[in-house]
């Protein structure tokens, strides 16, 4: 069977050779890199342009953006037919392609957050490092693994010393606004690769990769602030529940009494702390919000008021065949009604819940419509191609680009930032240690 | 010591041969089987033309097997013509310049058989029953209220049986003849652009413009990403069934590199494929590609095709 069929269902005169070669993975591809890129540029606000109010959110986006950059590179990997191959992007790139940059450009972001969670990090690592080092000698194994990785990711800088945490700061401060124009460039050429398909009517335009870096802020911005908020919401209800537990019942399930305080003062913090935070930054998500919105009005005005050859296929794959898709689910539950409930004054934290869910859901579809949209109509401008996403999986192609692939994609980053945060603490606070 | 060394073969042994003996017989043979092929090369410089040249016969049935009925006319003049730059032994002036290879493709002779489809299948070993395929004939009618319809049922590898055109999802149309107002078969190839989309995007370089103007894919070095398929202006693109790689035509450059010609213009019963070489003056396809009106595919995309076109409709796609 040719790569593609298996979920292609060809209709009126579509070519032989086409099929949709790009499926979910590659809708994957650019969600997942534009909530890296998102995540940092909402953590770079802070620490670049000092927006002080952002300080809580801006060290777990950071992170989160860490965690997220798998997500990036994975779905690329499941795509590709010889995926062990991989490596010869590296090895020879051909520059004149979009793609042959890849490798390069996430290395370099790569290298840029892993540097700047380092250095936001060093002065955390180094005192846990000799406060295990202290406590370590009598207890178990599991103490002395986490001097170890403690003690390693202080690289052997053991000055903390207010002179080298300025320097410390200083380079953050560089890292994040070097990490901007990165994290940007990294996700508007995943615009770039589909906005420079001459071959691709849906795809061709300059105003892809803008599109495309205005809609991964949002998402970003969207995802970020949605974890923050179900985060927060865990830890008040846990400090909450302990607070209303006895201290017999707390030693039982190895709390110690100093802990009970901190959580029961803590309850009251998190929930002042949380609502300014997601204030702030709902303001910031609303302001990407218009300008993605507006970005992506615009091409599709100047597609219908332009009219060049391939507008009447694209005006039936539009209006007719997607419009699902991209009217209801994209523009209306995606755009439209978040933008309504950000407005709407008097914002709750439910609301910006919902809000921002229907955010992500807005961008995971237009990934969508573009992605898959883009060929679901013929290079003939005669023939449609519909794509039937493979739910469940009955061999190793349907498993890597069907649903369980996609699913495996996108909970991945959840986990390795459920690991990361046991090794930097994510949240303000006594819990951490930071230069900040 | 000495006694155990072993005594001169020549003396031991009376039939064996000496080396002098061994160096003489060696030289005749060589000499026996080079004088004819030396008096051979000889008589074709003096009479103009290439080895090749001098059997058509070879070229149009090259291995047996693989050959199709109806090596005519037109073949022949193309046989001669790929001949004369056959990069192989033997050339004559062309061979010593690299050579451009261009298809002609003339629509107007085209009876949608699917013959070229088939042999290019069997040639190229794409599976037989894959629905991808090098090459692929399109069929068009359109009616007298100015519709348009058009299909490729299996690329036409079976050749348009029925009358009826193929909607897809099991659906057709028929069309009655009284309603139409023109209708032809259109074939397609890669176009071997001279500015080739498909190499241009491939981000490990796995496929690559051959020095004789032919786009080649790698299949040892192909990531599989796609990008290349998606690239492709002309769907001249999928992906091996076996392989997993780009698979694309090559104008069957195995073939022409050996001074035969490509699979689909040697089975085309009619004449309507041939091959030429922009570089050879003698070259009677590539004169024609040079002072014809003929048209491309597509040119709007600025790829430059090495295609061309005669009596292509507007309509086509």
């Amino acid at each position: 069977m040719v790569h593609g069929e298996l979920w292609t269902i060809k209709e009126l005169f579509v070519l032989q050779n086409e099929y949709v070669i790009w499926a979910i993975q590659i809708v994957m591809y650019p969600f997942m890199t534009g909530l890296v890129a998102g995540a940092f540029v909402l953590s770079s606000l802070y620490h670049v342009f000092g927006f002080k109010k952002l300080e809580g959110i801006a060290r777990f986006a950071l992170v989160f953006s860490f965690a997220l950059l798998p997500g990036a590179l994975v779905p690329l990997l499941l795509h590709l037919q010889h995926p062990l191959r991989g490596i010869n992007v590296m090895m020879t790139p051909h520059f004149v392609s979009a793609i042959a940059a890849f490798g390069i450009v996430f290395s370099l972001y790569f290298a840029i957050v892993a540097s700047e969670i380092w250095f936001l990090y060093r002065r955390h690592f180094v005192e846990h490092s000799r406060l295990l080092k202290e406590q370590g000698r009598h207890k178990p194994i599991r103490y002395k693994l986490l001097q170890f990785v403690h003690t390693v990711l202080t690289l052997g800088s053991f000055d903390i010393s207010e002179e080298a945490l300025q320097k410390d700061k200083k380079a953050i401060k560089w890292l994040a606004a070097v990490g901007i124009p990165v994290a940007l460039f990294l996700h508007g050429y995943a615009g770039f690769i589909f906005g420079s398909v001459k071959a691709n009517a849906l795809w061709l335009t300059p105003l892809m990769p803008v599109i495309f870096i205005m809609s991964a802020i949002v998402s970003g911005i969207a995802l970020c602030l949605l974890s923050y908020i179900v985060v927060m919401e865990i830890r008040k209800r846990r400090a909450r529940r302990l607070r209303f537990k006895t201290y017999p019942a707390t030693n039982r399930r190895g709390v110690s009494a100093r802990e009970f305080e901190r959580y029961d003062t803590q309850s009251g913090e998190i929930q002042s702390v949380e609502i300014s935070v997601v204030k702030m930054t709902s303001r910031f998500l609303l302001i990407f919000l218009v300008f993605a919105i507006s970005l992506e009005l615009l091409d599709l005005v100047f597609r219908g008021y332009t009219a060049v050859n391939s507008w009447d296929i694209l005006k039936s794959a539009l209006y007719e065949r997607d419009f699902l898709n991209i009217f209801i689910l994209q523009y209306g539950l995606g755009n439209f009604v978040p933008l309504i409930l950000l407005l709407t004054p008097r914002l709750t934290l439910k609301r910006t819940v919902l809000a921002t869910a229907l955010i992500l859901l807005g961008v995971f579809m237009m990934r969508y419509n573009v992605v898959i949209g883009g060929q679901s109509f013929s290079l003939t401008f005669a023939g449609y191609m519909k794509y039937v996403l493979p739910i469940i999986p009955h061999d190793i192609e349907t498993l890597k680009e069907g649903l369980v692939g996609a699913l495996l994609v996108f909970i991945f980053p959840f986990v390795l930032f459920y690991i990361y945060s046991k090794i930097f603490p994510v949240f303000g606070g006594r819990e951490s240690y930071s230069a900040e | 010591m000495s006694s155990e060394m072993p005594e001169p073969l020549s003396k031991e042994h009376p039939d064996s041969i000496s080396r002098r003996d061994f160096l003489k017989k060696t030289a005749l043979i060589a000499a026996g089987i080079l004088a004819p092929a030396a008096a051979l090369e000889l008589t074709m410089m003096l009479e103009g033309a290439s080895p090749a040249s001098a059997h058509p016969g070879n070229l149009c049935n090259p291995e047996p097997g693989h050959g199709t009925p109806g090596c005519h006319v037109e073949i022949t003049t193309s046989t001669t013509v790929i001949s004369g730059n056959a990069a192989g032994p033997g050339g004559t002036t062309a061979t010593q310049t690299q050579p451009h290879w261009q298809f002609l493709v003339d629509t107007n002779k085209c009876v949608g058989c699917g013959f070229c489809v088939k042999a290019c299948k069997l040639e190229n070993e794409v599976p037989y029953d894959a629905n991808a395929s090098r090459t692929w004939v399109e069929r068009y009618v359109i009616t007298k209220d100015g519709a348009f319809h058009a299909d490729s049922p299996l690329g036409a590898r079976d050749g348009f049986i029925t009358p009826e055109i193929d909607l897809g999802e099991g659906e057709t149309l028929e069309i009655p003849p009284e309603d139409i107002s023109r209708a032809f078969f259109v074939p397609k190839l890669c176009n071997q652009c001279n500015k080739p989309p498909c190499v241009q995007v491939c981000p490990v370089g796995a496929t690559y413009k051959s020095p004789d103007g032919v786009v080649l894919v790698d299949r040892t070095w192909c990531i599989g990403c796609g990008y290349c398929v998606n690239a492709c202006p002309y769907g001249a693109r999928f992906f091996h069934p076996v392989y997993d790689t780009a698979e694309k035509c090559t104008f069957c450059e195995h073939r022409i590199s050996k001074g035969l010609l490509p699979a689909c213009v040697q089975a085309c019963p009619f004449g309507v494929r041939q091959i030429g070489n922009q570089n050879d003056p003698n070259d009677a396809v590539a004169q024609v590609i040079a002072t014809q009106h003929l048209q491309v595919l597509k040119g709007a995309y600025g790829t430059d095709p090495q295609c061309f076109y005669i009596g292509l409709d507007w309509e086509v796609r």
